[in-house]
């Protein structure tokens, strides 16, 4: 049953991939021919974001603005453009954040440094936990006093004899 | 009882910051062009196809910029504002087309002949002025939308400002509403034209 399931969703999968593949083949044709340049323009394609569909590179979006993003990709990578050229056209015009990550500058800092800032607080707490716990137990650990001690041992004698 | 003050703070505080996330706009893209020179471009005017017009032509004028298109469902809903403003307003305000046809998504782009998809897109926005009105000194055709990926447009409308000197102060995403136009643009306007 299980294993139907799964060849079942194997086939929707492959199905759904494939159309996707077919809304794209038209434009593709250009430059499948050249395949360095197709592989460039997949990496380039999975370092911009889709600014219609926010969460999606333009690699996977087929947002139309996508779509012509990829064919400028396309026309500049055919013009002999560097990476860095295509990229900087980009955010020319889009800003960064047509950058699906995000540079490294004063307004990102928070961005980059955030999770780090945290754990640092988060190890500190538990380091100044910790300490406290110790010297804590410590604290309660002392040997027993000589009155203490007389007594514990008049308490056990005391049940011996029971 | 202090320690639960101490937890109860840090509540709060992780509210109000989901709270002021969650009230931003994750469409206000900031424009990378605001403070920089109007991208150039040579096209054509809707009125007068024979004629081409670009940002140097407006150069001495304060002038807005107003990405639109006959299938943009949000241009209609902006277009009483527009028509209003070019009522009262001494400013001119130009339209750029943008993807009139290809845009629409009706249309098998494969199939039709480039002079094909001209025509029917003057036709279209020709049209489609003269049924709501036209609020537009005059338009700009970017039939293929690449004047539009230069000036940045990803969600049409758009609109922009550009000073005497061809500078863009301001660039708004989405539709213009009263208030934005009551309290953002007119009053730069007013600045930039003194």
């Amino acid at each position: 049953m299980k294993r139907h399931l799964l060849i079942a969703l194997f086939i929707f999968g492959s199905f759904f991939g494939s159309t996707v593949a077919f809304a794209d083949a038209a434009t593709e044709a250009a430059t499948a021919a050249d395949p360095v340049a197709e592989k460039r323009l997949q990496k380039l394609s999975e370092e911009l974001r889709c600014l219609v569909c926010q969460n999606q590179t333009i690699a996977d979006s087929n947002a139309e603005l996508a779509q012509d993003l990829r064919r400028e990709v396309r026309t500049m990578i055919k013009d002999g453009k560097s990476d860095k050229e295509i990229v900087d056209f980009m955010v020319t015009r889009y800003g960064d954040f047509v950058l699906y990550r995000p540079p490294v500058k004063g307004i990102t800092l928070l961005l980059w440094g955030g999770p780090v800032a945290l754990m640092l607080l988060g190890l500190f707490i538990l380091q100044r936990y910790l300490r406290r716990r110790a010297t804590r137990i410590n604290a309660e650990d002392q040997p027993l006093s000589a009155d203490e001690s007389s007594r514990a041992d008049a308490m056990l004698k005391e049940i011996d004899q029971k | 009882m202090n320690r639960y003050y101490w937890i109860l703070g840090a509540f709060a505080a992780l509210v109000a910051l989901l709270a002021v996330g969650l009230n931003l706009n994750p469409r206000d893209v900031p424009s990378p062009l605001v403070g920089k020179p109007a991208p150039t471009f040579n096209l054509n005017v809707l009125d007068t196809p024979e004629k081409m017009l670009g940002p140097k032509d407006m150069q001495g004028k304060v002038w807005l910029f107003n990405v639109w298109s006959s299938w943009c469902v949000s241009c209609r809903a902006e277009h009483p504002v527009l028509v209003e403003f070019s009522k009262k307003a001494n400013v001119p305000l130009v339209g750029l087309n943008y993807k009139e046809v290809r845009g629409d998504g009706n249309f098998d782009m494969s199939k039709m002949p480039a002079d094909e998809e001209k025509k029917l897109a003057f036709q279209r926005a020709n049209q489609w002025l003269a049924q709501h009105g036209n609020p537009y000194t005059l338009t700009v055709m970017d039939i293929d939308g690449r004047v539009g990926i230069d000036y940045g447009v990803y969600g049409v409308p758009e609109t922009y400002v550009i000073d005497k000197t061809g500078i863009i102060r301001m660039k708004h995403t989405g539709p213009i509403s009263p208030d934005v136009l009551a309290q953002k643009i007119m009053p730069l306007l007013a600045e930039l034209n003194k």
